[in-house]
């Protein structure tokens, strides 16, 4: 693997893994499958691209994030108020945010960032040593995910980070300490949201271009991440869970680094992040159903050694 | 207090599986009464509770808690003053979340709902401190399980006889108006029930507690507190406390029931439970 290779994987790992902790919040502690992700992050990257265009690399942070609050809030008020299972909601306002996305890019398909830096151009003019030319986007986006990181820990440690996280694990326990569970599922998904619509920004400008089908999988690609994360680091405590999130996204990253090494056509990726959430959610059952066949035919054995004859009955 | 007027409730009205779950009640429970409730299945003695709670608002009538109209008060509203504990040991506690936590979460009723905005925020914000810790230790220990040293522990590793021990600390570390216990100890085995039994008696004594407590065994509907109420048909069909109560047994019960309902007697979980 060339230099160029790994230092992509690892920072497109960070930038998504991003996307990954949103989607820990939605679906590991929320327990909502939140399907707007694909569509939110798409529309960070058209804020994000856009704001920068107008000469705001650094207000295009916050503002990415407002974008993907505002999208988390209308997710959650459809399910919240109006009684829209949450997969529909998330669907509805994906499809709806195709439009919003187009509109944001001023109805063009593709925007590129052109005449003005990005905030790794402004990093970047910090130092001049030979290892920040190379190294600064990495460290970059290594403090801004690590200090989201730690974040987010601490706001789950919170009296109403506990109360978002009991929603997800036994909403009637919520419902009998007084907390509206309305009120933190929207405070929920308006934060994982959030991190999504950041990502979106953060590849935006790492790409200078903003295109409008840039979203699709993403889902799917962050769900991989989750669980490779999951696997890897287990559901111990908080802090691993969460830095597990971050390293199953470099990891995946690192494996479709791989495949590409391997010759495996572009296009097939998908395809292959497919095939590793589907292994991935698969193998403790498939490990459960090996293990059990294996101790009936190990049972079966032993009873034809002794000679009982039992296995005629059982046959 | 608790005051019920004329409340009643119909499901899937107008349909062929219309159901009068609650028949025009009524039912004035006054501060530290503890009354408990027996009838068959479908008697509508969760139906009941769910309309206290706030699970529905209820077709007509009129619910009132300690002076204040609960009647449209949505259910987490009214959780900060109504505690309640399910059949099911695992549905009042979060498993994946540590007893502290747990305990955390459930002592947020202990500040009002009407806070000013910033004050609200500071809370939300805030962790759980030291002080807090050694009070949830402290009423950990008087379950006499040997929780508080298991404060780091998740929930789900506990016993059922665990979790709704805990659940009970937690509907009560911030004293309620009124709790609800429906059937909470028909899901343990004997000896454990009868632990959460006495810590239920013990804890309601002790802060005189207005409660309401669904039960199938007749024994358990005599002793219990100051007030037995049967259920049928959506109606109470029979309220004694006081003398009246103390002269009962659990034949004369029976023979109230029946007397009570104008029906014979037809269900085996409570003969089988005399």
């Amino acid at each position: 693997m060339s230099f160029a290779i790994i230092q992509t994987a690892l920072d497109n790992g960070l930038i998504f893994g991003l996307v990954a902790l949103s989607l820990f919040i939605s679906f590991s502690i929320l327990d909502i499958c939140d399907l707007s992700t694909d569509g939110c992050y798409m529309l960070g990257a058209a804020v994000g691209v856009a704001v920068t265009i107008s000469g705001h690399p650094i207000l295009a942070l916050p503002a990415s994030m407002l974008a993907g609050i505002c999208s988390g809030y209308v997710t959650a008020l459809l399910q919240t108020r109006f009684g829209v299972p949450s997969i529909l909601a998330g669907i509805i306002v994906n499809t709806g945010l195709y439009t919003i996305n187009l509109m944001a890019m001023g109805m063009k398909t593709s925007l590129n960032v052109v005449g003005t830096s990005t905030i790794y151009d402004l990093f970047k003019s910090l130092n001049g040593s030979e290892f920040w030319m190379t190294w600064s986007r990495s460290v970059l986006l290594f403090v801004l995910v690590g200090i989201l990181c730690i974040l987010v820990y601490r706001f789950l440690g919170t009296r109403l980070g506990l109360s978002i996280r009991a929603t997800g694990d036994s909403i009637a326990m919520v419902r009998a300490s007084s907390i509206n569970p309305g009120f933190t599922i929207t405070v929920g998904l308006c934060l994982s949201n959030a991190l999504t619509g950041l990502a979106g920004c953060l590849i935006g400008q790492y790409n200078k271009n903003a295109e409008i089908n840039m979203g699709t999988g993403m889902v799917t690609i962050a769900l991989a991440s989750l669980i490779i994360g999951q696997t890897l680091f287990g559901r111990g405590r908080m802090l691993t869970r969460i830095l597990g999130v971050i390293a199953g996204s470099i990891i995946y990253r690192f494996i479709i680094a791989l495949a590409l090494r391997l010759n495996v056509p572009t296009q097939a990726f998908k395809l292959v992040s497919a095939v590793i959430v589907a292994v991935a959610i698969a193998a403790p059952s498939a490990k459960q159903m090996i293990h059990n066949k294996k101790k009936e035919a190990e049972a079966i054995r032993e009873r034809r050694n002794a000679g009982t004859g039992k296995e005629e009955h059982h046959a | 207090m608790l005051k019920i007027e004329n409340a009643s409730k119909t499901f899937n009205p107008g349909t062929i599986n219309e159901k009068v779950a609650l028949d025009h009640i009524s039912l004035l429970l006054e501060d530290g009464d503890f009354a408990t409730i027996v009838g068959s299945n479908g008697a509508g003695k969760s139906t009941l509770f769910n309309a206290i709670a706030g699970s529905f608002i209820t077709d007509e009538g009129y619910i009132e808690l300690d002076g204040m109209d609960i009647t449209f008060l949505k259910e987490h509203r009214r959780s900060q003053f109504i505690g309640r504990l399910f059949q099911d040991p695992l549905m009042g506690t979060a498993p994946h979340m540590t007893i502290e936590e747990n305990l955390s979460v459930a002592y947020l009723r202990a500040s009002g709902v009407r806070q000013s905005f910033w004050g609200r925020l500071a809370q939300d914000f805030s962790r759980i401190n030291r002080k807090e810790k050694a009070f949830f230790r402290e009423q950990l220990s008087l379950l006499n399980m040997g929780l508080e040293d298991r404060m780091e522990s998740q929930v789900g590793l506990l016993s059922g006889g665990q979790r709704q021990a805990l659940t009970l600390l937690m509907a009560t570390v911030v004293t309620p108006r009124l709790l609800l216990l429906d059937e909470h100890t028909a899901a343990l085995d004997p000896a454990t029930a009868d632990k959460v039994l006495k810590l239920t008696r013990d804890i309601i004594a002790e802060r005189r507690i207005t409660c309401l407590m669904v039960t199938h065994n007749m024994h358990q509907a005599l002793e219990l507190g100051n007030r037995t109420l049967m259920m049928d048909g959506g109606r109470i069909v029979l309220d004694v406390k006081g003398e009246e109560r103390s002269r009962m047994t659990v034949d004369s019960l029976l023979q109230k029931f029946a007397e009570g309902a104008g029906q014979k007697l037809d269900n085996d979980r409570i003969l089988l439970s005399r």
